[in-house]
């Protein structure tokens, strides 16, 4: 195995260069903050000669995605980029990329959505795509990032899966920060994820298809049923090449990763770059005697219910941080989770905390706040306000 | 064989009788023949061509969505070269007027303006018409719709239409051209020519619709042809976007008045015969700016 290089850099760097080790013909896209940096870099690879593709510098979000759709019906690797509002153009083409079974990947910034506008973290924009039949990934620092765009290109590409995947790192604290990532060599890469020759059929004349087919009623639900079935297909995929990315590159991604969760009362439940500052919370929880633990989520879609029963149900409460709200509901993972446990006997109280919306800042505090709430329900015995936002500015306000 | 007799868009298809677009897209393929790789837009293409598991398609195609046929062949062509299987090979990106004229307008002047290597055929029957006959900015100014609808207050569309070729020949593209299903072979070679075109070429097919232009099946032929004998249509081509210098592809020897147009579908039935004075002024007015 070569070695891999040790650099400094940002995440969507990290990201970007994730996805030039897959080595992708076709790089559809269109710039918006905070994810930028990543057509740009690619645009670099590409005039370096460093990366033999070509990129489409579309006119909007929506024609890179149609672009993406384009090419991967081609028979062309594709990957492009992009964050909040440009999800929300491309909303229409996200159900057209997963119903037609196209393996395009996508780097994601995860930013908030307007109005009011804002550029910062939140995971609102994926969370507002995650019926669209895309796998979801999101990752905690950049060496996630770069490792699970990687991991995302040979999972969607699989024969069993054929589903385009999104790997979501969050805006300005992993894409713009600068962290250390090692980065693995071209040549395990390719070994890892050989080049795409899809066994369907592509658009060529000398093999004349129709593809987007009209779907009646006699037709349409049977069309979304096997979809289903290739998400709920790609659970063993995503544990296998998890699995064999291990065994060659030394990294271990699990759908849920846990932390002290073994003996632990209380489980905080995090996503993306949140992680970090809570296991630091864990940590010092864990110093006063406090039972306490941490599960990650880093695959999203397909949801692992069967993973977090197993890590959740010794627990006597499960503290939610939702970086997502849905208005006159819940955060998405809390909703989730509690469709997951509905039919259980034993089943911790679930608590659900919304923090970190528009890039307001989650301390180490913050999830001693969180613990401490959830330690106070389990004392009481009941879940009297099942949804708290955490960290709101009262002056504001008022 | 040759490749004009090649059927690639086949019959049994769901278009109404009488469907222009139907005539126009399978003398289209039949002039650019199989070695193409077409995209189409949601509307009445879609639904008439594509019910799964059927297909009238001989030749590759990919539907998407409505307002994006020109980026999915963009998407087409840029794969197509990247692994080395474009050469010899046509895209064409089919649109409505709908698809072309308005939602699709903005990926039209992307795909146009990056030089793609695309054919645009936009088959025109000026309002939309799958979903029942509403305005478009490709509709002309008189013409009764579902959504512009002749009333006490209203004389139907009060609009002009759009001037769509003129539009996407601004972009400076290598090829565009206007044409009409009444004129197969003016049609045909204009396909050719586009097909042959290295860069994105254009071409806005007129093609009237029997169910929305409220006229009989049997006379589609004919009100495209009186369009063009009337000058309410004019065949013209214009090589790298420069207009001023078009080429007039088929000039009536005497323009029939637009009435016998206008009086041919009940779209314009409501219209007096001041109105129709007010369009054949304006249509007299175009056609001196053409030179007839």
């Amino acid at each position: 195995m070569g070695e891999q290089k040790a650099m400094t850099i940002k995440g969507n760097m990290a990201t970007a260069m994730g996805a030039k080790l897959c080595r992708p013909n076709v790089i559809p896209a269109y710039p918006i903050t905070p994810s930028t940096l990543f057509p740009e870099k690619m645009s670099e690879f590409v005039a370096d000669g460093e990366l033999d593709a070509s990129m489409i510098n579309v006119e909007s979000e929506h024609s890179a995605m149609s672009a993406c759709i384009g090419a991967s019906a081609t028979g062309a690797r594709v990957c492009t980029a992009s964050a909040s509002q440009g999800i929300a153009l491309m909303h229409e083409m996200l159900f057209i990329a997963s119903g037609m079974r196209l393996p395009i990947v996508m780097a994601v910034g995860n930013r908030a959505l307007s109005a009011p506008i804002n550029i910062w973290c939140d995971h609102q924009d994926t969370i507002a795509s995650r019926d669209s039949g895309w796998l979801q990934f999101y990752a905690e620092n950049n060496q996630e990032g770069l490792d699970l765009m990687i991991n995302a290109f040979r999972i969607a590409e699989d024969e069993r899966v054929l589903l385009p995947a999104m790997v979501g790192i969050d805006a300005f604290v992993l894409t713009h920060t600068m962290e250390g990532v090692r980065v693995p060599a071209q040549e395990d890469v390719d070994e890892f994820l050989p080049p795409y020759k899809p066994s369907h059929g592509v658009l060529d004349p000398k093999e004349p298809a129709t593809f987007g087919s009209f779907g009646t009623p006699d037709y349409y639900q049977e069309f979304k049923h096997a979809q289903v079935e290739a998400i709920e297909k790609s659970e063993a995929v995503i544990d296998e090449v998890f699995k064999e990315y291990k065994e060659r590159f030394g990294r271990e991604y699990n759908k849920v990763t846990t932390f002290q969760c073994e003996d632990a009362d209380i489980i905080l439940l995090t996503m993306g770059s949140m992680t970090g500052t809570a296991r630091e919370a864990v940590r010092k929880l864990r110093a006063k005697g406090e039972k306490v633990g941490l599960a990650k989520l880093t695959v999203y879609r397909p949801f692992p219910a069967p993973e977090l029963i197993k890590i959740l149900s010794g627990a006597k409460g499960v503290a939610v941080v939702d970086r997502n709200i849905s208005p006159g509901a819940y955060g998405a993972v809390y909703t989730d989770l509690a469709g997951a446990f509905a039919n259980m006997d034993e089943r911790p109280l679930l608590k659900n905390f919304i923090a970190g919306l528009g890039g307001r800042e989650i301390f180490v505090e913050s999830f001693q706040e969180i613990y401490q709430k959830t330690k106070d329900a389990v004392t009481a015995g009941e879940v009297k306000e099942p949804v708290e936002w955490i960290n709101m500015n009262e002056d504001v306000m008022r | 064989m040759t490749k004009e007799d090649l059927e690639l868009f086949a019959s049994g298809h769901r278009a109404c009788a009488g469907c222009g677009e139907g005539t126009a897209v399978r003398q289209i393929l039949k002039a650019a023949g199989p070695n193409t790789v077409a995209t189409i837009c949601t509307g009445c293409l879609e639904v008439i061509s594509t019910g799964y598991p059927e297909t009238a398609w001989e030749i590759p195609i990919i539907h998407a969505a409505f307002e994006n046929s020109a980026s999915v062949a963009a998407g087409v062509e840029v794969a197509l070269k990247e692994l080395g299987r474009k050469e010899g090979v046509n895209v064409i990106a089919f649109g409505g007027d709908g698809g072309t004229f308005d939602i699709g307008f903005q990926a039209l002047s992307g795909m146009l303006e990056r030089g793609h290597d695309i054919t645009y055929v936009c088959v025109d029957n000026e309002a939309y018409m799958n979903t029942g006959i509403q305005r478009c900015s490709s509709t002309p100014y008189g013409a009764s719709t579902t959504t512009s609808p002749v009333g006490k207050l209203s004389i139907g569309e009060s609009r002009p239409k759009k001037p769509i070729a003129a539009i996407c020949a601004a972009h400076g593209i290598p090829y565009t051209a206007t044409a009409s299903i009444a004129y197969i072979n003016d049609l045909k070679k204009k396909v050719k020519k586009a097909v042959e075109t290295e860069g994105p070429a254009f071409l806005h097919v007129f093609a009237p619709c029997p169910t929305g232009w409220r006229h009989g099946s049997d006379s589609t032929i004919e009100i495209a042809r009186l369009a063009v004998e009337t000058g309410v249509f004019v065949l013209w081509e214009a090589e790298d976007g420069d207009i001023c210098n078009l080429k007039i592809t088929q000039k009536p020897k005497k323009r029939k008045p637009v009435k016998d147009y206008l009086k041919s579908q009940r779209r314009f039935a409501h219209l007096s015969d001041e109105d129709i004075e007010h369009i054949q002024k304006e249509v007299d007015e175009k056609c001196e700016k053409y030179g007839f």
